[in-house]
């Protein structure tokens, strides 16, 4: 990401690229210099040491030099906070319902998503954003489905931030009272600490993987407030049992909702679109 | 690897305190970061290096200061160590513990010239 304006190195599909702003200072000397700090030698820490208990003083002699400390107190993540937050302004102005949907790579995000948007279209106004690395070959599935989709291509970034979501929905245009889906690059780790503005976090978890997904990535079952327990139709295939994947998820978050779906034979889709709907229904454009 | 991205945030709000404080180096950025969060203060100090570079932050020496994990336990209503995030009071052994600290991620000041 750029320090400066914010812009990374995404693309968002029908934007021209952000150009690349050259922050770089121009050295007009080359890179061979040190940058051995003169003053002080804290057995340097860019060695890869982590200095946790030293504190400043005793460190240098004050006085010396014109060194101060300035005290920040800020959250690391305040900036993608303050975008975040200007994408539920946007979302309050045109009453839109917003969903983050999460997951690890390949557990069908897009096909249950291709489903719902199927079965609701009708009902209320869909768009979609969609992450990934790279390719659009998400939104042009969801394209197919007849609604607005843009696709946000990361580059080497591992989740959506509330930026891209930000540039995202300048192409989107979203109708009133409508519901966006954005999904999320596939990734059970880094998206759960990006609020994007979202209404909520969805964690999508197929039974395809292991039951103790839950315990082994914490954060994001944390983070979300509805689990979809996906590719139900395989579990008589499987040695996957459901009542320990819900108690491990449970433990993390006694909050969690929880519904089993099967994008295949469209159990449970019912009980997820009523969900939406009834969510959805509460939100009033401002 | 959303280390680059939250060195990113570092840098930036260094940036913005530059404007603020006109102040031209930085020595140091002390950083608090709970052991209960989802950071890896490695990943943070391997990709500080590389995002920083060409900014106000380069060169400067990032300082990673833990912060220990506590919870609320509610069926024994006191604040309890916490070893993981999530993870039980150890004292009754239940999980009804409302995590207090130890999720910090905080840039608390800079030692600037």
């Amino acid at each position: 990401m750029c320090s400066v304006c914010g812009c990374g190195t995404e693309t968002i599909e029908g934007q021209a690229a952000h150009e690349p702003h050259h922050h770089h200072h121009d050295h007009d000397h080359d890179h061979d210099h040190s940058h051995g700090h003169h003053h002080h030698d804290h057995a340097h820490e860019s060695n890869g040491l982590i200095d946790a208990g030293a504190g400043l003083a005793g460190v240098h002699v004050p006085g010396l030099s014109q060194e101060r400390i300035v005290r920040i107190e800020r959250d690391i993540l305040s900036k993608n906070n303050d975008y975040a937050r200007r994408n539920r302004e946007r979302f309050a102005r045109t009453g839109t319902f917003v969903l983050n949907l999460v997951s690890s790579p390949g557990s069908g995000k897009t096909t249950l998503l291709c489903r719902t948007i199927e079965a609701l279209k009708q009902r209320l106004p869909i768009a979609v954003i969609e992450g990934d690395q790279q390719t659009s070959n998400d939104a042009e599935r969801i394209r197919a489905t007849g609604v607005k989709a843009v696709q946000v291509n990361t580059g080497k970034g591992c989740h959506l931030d509330a930026h891209m979501v930000g540039h995202a929905l300048d192409g989107l245009g979203l109708e009133q009272g409508g519901v966006l889906f954005i999904e999320n690059v596939g990734n059970l780790v880094c998206p759960a600490a990006f609020d994007l503005g979202e209404a909520h976090k969805v964690v999508v978890l197929s039974v395809t993987e292991g039951e103790d997904k839950p315990a082994k990535y914490p954060d994001m079952f944390a983070a979300a407030d509805l689990m979809l327990l996906t590719k139900a139709d395989l579990l008589p295939h499987l040695d996957f049992d459901p009542g320990a994947c819900l108690a491990a998820a449970l433990r993390v978050n006694p909050h969690l909702q929880i519904l089993t779906v099967s994008a295949k034979t469209g159990e449970g889709l019912a009980a997820f679109l009523a969900w939406i709907e009834a969510r959805a229904a509460r939100r009033v454009p401002a | 690897m959303h280390e680059m991205a939250l060195c990113e945030g570092v840098v930036g709000l260094v940036e913005d305190a530059a404007r603020k404080q006109a102040f031209t180096r930085v020595r140091s950025i002390i950083l608090e970061i709970g052991v209960l969060g989802h950071v890896a203060p490695e990943a943070m100090l391997f990709c500080f290096e590389a995002v920083s570079h060409g900014t106000i932050a380069e060169g400067a020496t990032l300082v990673i200061e833990r912060t220990p994990g506590a919870g609320w336990c509610l069926d024994c209503g006191k604040t309890v160590a916490l070893q993981e995030r999530f993870g039980a009071c150890p004292d009754c052994g239940r999980h009804h513990v409302q995590m207090t600290s130890g999720d910090e991620l905080r840039v608390r000041e800079l030692e600037v010239e």
